[in-house]
């Protein structure tokens, strides 16, 4: 177990050097002619942004150099100071960190809670109508634009109904709150964000775990169980749930990147002060540190997120050893 | 699969093509079918933010535009962004794909590398780093979208290839002295192509959604050229007003995506006899 641990942890330098490969190709793209920034909403302001940049990680150095500086700012997670307002990046991404991890986490308990009951069942009653509704509910959530989604939520609930408020964390009166109050206000506010963000997951791993259920409730053992004269009950939610959700686990890694990426849109919408939102302003801002931070830290996230389930899988999975 | 159940992957494969011919065919006759230009502003009070009428079918916005003549001209932009978009992802993944598993050995742990650290990206965060210092414009998020989307096409190609190059076909072109070019493009690829098929009509959904997601947040497609994206960004700005502002591109794209994805799922189903009965086992 341990051996494989480690075994993986190595796999992590070469990736960070790909990683960092690929941001400096993203910077490259700065060119100098005035014909590329002309698309940019402000051509001047973008211009000096991008000479500013140079400067700041020395684009104009051979390239070996740029090179390695980068990946010792990525490593020591120095990705210099913001261009607006003179702060490291870094400090920025720690301020917006929790509330994204919040979102992130929860929508991930959400996701696996309302999922795998579905995915067993549709499995179980195979073919039955509740099995073919939400085969189609997933088929049309595929399909769904979900800051769509977000939108329909928002005029609903928000302005119709008047029941969930529509944007933000936390009001600034919720300071004088007692901890209690301040835990529930944040729920409150969690509410619309977080379904839209679980949405995005739901359909995938609905999906899959029907499929993986299917698969196992075929095998040998569970026909031995039933020959036995087990009841049912005790051979779906004892003998066949077990093993179907040992793949859901590697999914949960498949997922991440996705996940991690809605934040992006969801956060912006909602005004939910994280990490995908401070990259839309940043972008807007030609605050190009920001940028690039808030982009390896995404990546660092998946990372940590493939490394758990990586090793969840050999911890729950006696038969995998990975010599 | 039985003949009754093939019968009714080809019902849903043509139900998702027809829409998408209409689509298409609205897209190209914009001029034809709408009695406004897209652009055209009206900004006397009684023309602006009206609800849908005889006059204007699906309502006007915020600058008295025609919202009808705007999604049939937004139409061109979505279609054509996700169908470029596919296209170059297709290109790059076919082409990797290929020389990973064909040629094996150092090659084809390096392509494959390549794929693992481009896969811990989030998208759309790799897009938006590069999109931050292109600059958005039309172009460059086909483009953007384009090359952030191959990774799973090039591990398919590449699984396909490592099981054809096997065969005797193979070993009797290889003989008979074709070249390794010859042999990946003209006999390997072609039997490798209804898996890529499948997986890039499934691209082209995911393609649309990432688009008018971008065009939404104004980071896409830019105004006053129209998308699906950005005319539910002003359907945002009046979210408690103009519900038709905000209900009609939603559900353009959510028809779009979900014909593209009916029609994929379907023809999977109906072109790869190995997931025979996929799904319904």
């Amino acid at each position: 177990m341990f051996k494989y641990i480690v075994k993986r942890l190595f796999l992590i330098p070469p990736m960070l050097m790909g990683i960092s490969l690929i941001a400096l190709l993203a910077m490259h793209l700065t060119p100098g002619d005035p014909a590329s920034m002309r698309y940019g909403l402000n051509p001047e302001v973008s211009g000096s942004a991008r000479a500013h940049l140079k400067e700041l990680y020395g684009l104009d150095k051979p390239v070996i150099v740029q090179y390695g500086g980068w990946l010792k700012r990525i490593v020591t997670l120095d990705f210099g100071d913001s261009f607006i307002d003179d702060r490291p990046v870094i400090e920025k991404i720690k301020e917006r960190l929790p509330a994204t991890l919040i979102l992130q986490i929860s929508a991930l308990i959400l996701i696996f809670s309302i999922a795998l009951p579905i995915g067993v069942m549709s499995a179980v009653k195979q073919n039955s109508f509740f099995d073919k509704a939400t085969t189609f509910l997933v088929f049309v959530g595929f399909a769904t634009p979900t800051f769509w989604l977000a939108l329909l939520l928002m005029r609903f609930f928000g302005f119709q109904l008047e029941w969930l408020p529509i944007s933000g964390m936390s009001p600034w009166y919720a300071q004088d709150y007692s901890l209690p109050h301040r835990i529930l206000d944040l729920l409150w506010h969690l509410i619309l964000p977080l379904f839209t963000l679980a949405f995005t997951g739901l359909a995938g791993i609905s999906r899959y775990t029907r499929y993986s259920m299917l698969e196992v409730i075929r095998q040998d053992y569970i026909r031995t169980a039933r020959a036995k004269g087990l009841k049912e009950n005790k051979i779906i939610y004892h003998h066949a749930l077990k093993n179907a959700l040992l793949p859901v686990i590697t999914i949960l890694g498949l997922t991440l990147p996705a996940l991690i990426g809605g934040s992006f849109i969801f956060e912006t919408i909602f005004a939910w002060p994280g990490m995908g939102r401070l990259m839309y302003t940043a972008i807007l801002q030609y605050d190009y540190p920001v940028v690039m931070g808030v982009g390896i830290i995404s990546v660092f996230l998946t990372l940590t997120g493939i490394l758990i389930s990586d090793i969840l899988y050999a911890v729950v999975d006696p038969r995998i050893r990975y010599e | 699969m039985n003949k009754k159940k093939r019968d009714w992957r080809k019902r849903y494969a043509f139900v998702g093509l027809s829409v998408i011919i209409v689509m298409f065919a609205a897209a190209i006759f914009a001029g034809f079918i709408t009695a406004y230009s897209p652009n055209e502003t009206n900004l006397a009070p009684e023309a602006k933010l009206q609800p849908p009428s005889r006059e204007h079918l699906l309502g006007t916005d915020d600058l008295g535009r025609d919202v009808f003549s705007r999604m049939v001209y937004g139409a061109r932009i979505s279609l054509s962004v996700g169908f470029v978009a596919v296209i170059i992802s297709v290109v790059i993944g076919v082409v990797l794909g290929a020389i990973s598993g064909y040629y094996g050995g150092w090659v084809d742990i390096l392509i494959m590398r390549v794929v693992e650290i481009v896969m811990c990206f989030p998208r759309i965060f790799l897009i938006l780093m590069f999109l931050a210092f292109l600059g958005p414009s039309i172009i460059t998020v086909m483009v953007i979208i384009g090359v952030t989307g191959w990774t799973g096409l090039a591990r398919l190609v590449r699984a396909e290839f490592l099981s054809l190059k096997e065969r005797d076909y193979v070993q009797a072109a290889r003989a008979l002295g074709a070249s390794d070019f010859r042999i990946i493009f003209r006999h390997i690829l072609p039997n490798a192509l209804s898996p890529v098929y499948v997986s890039a009509i499934l691209g082209v959904g995911g393609a649309i959604l990432i688009e008018s997601a971008l065009s939404f947040l104004g980071l896409g497609v830019q105004i006053p050229m129209a998308s699906w994206g950005n005319i539910l960004t002003s359907g945002m700005h009046y979210i408690e007003s103009a519900w038709w502002l905000m209900l009609f591109p939603g559900l353009a794209i959510l028809i779009t995506v979900l014909s593209y994805n009916i029609l994929g799922e379907a023809l999977r189903d109906l072109l790869d006899p190995r997931l025979k009965g996929y799904g319904q086992k």
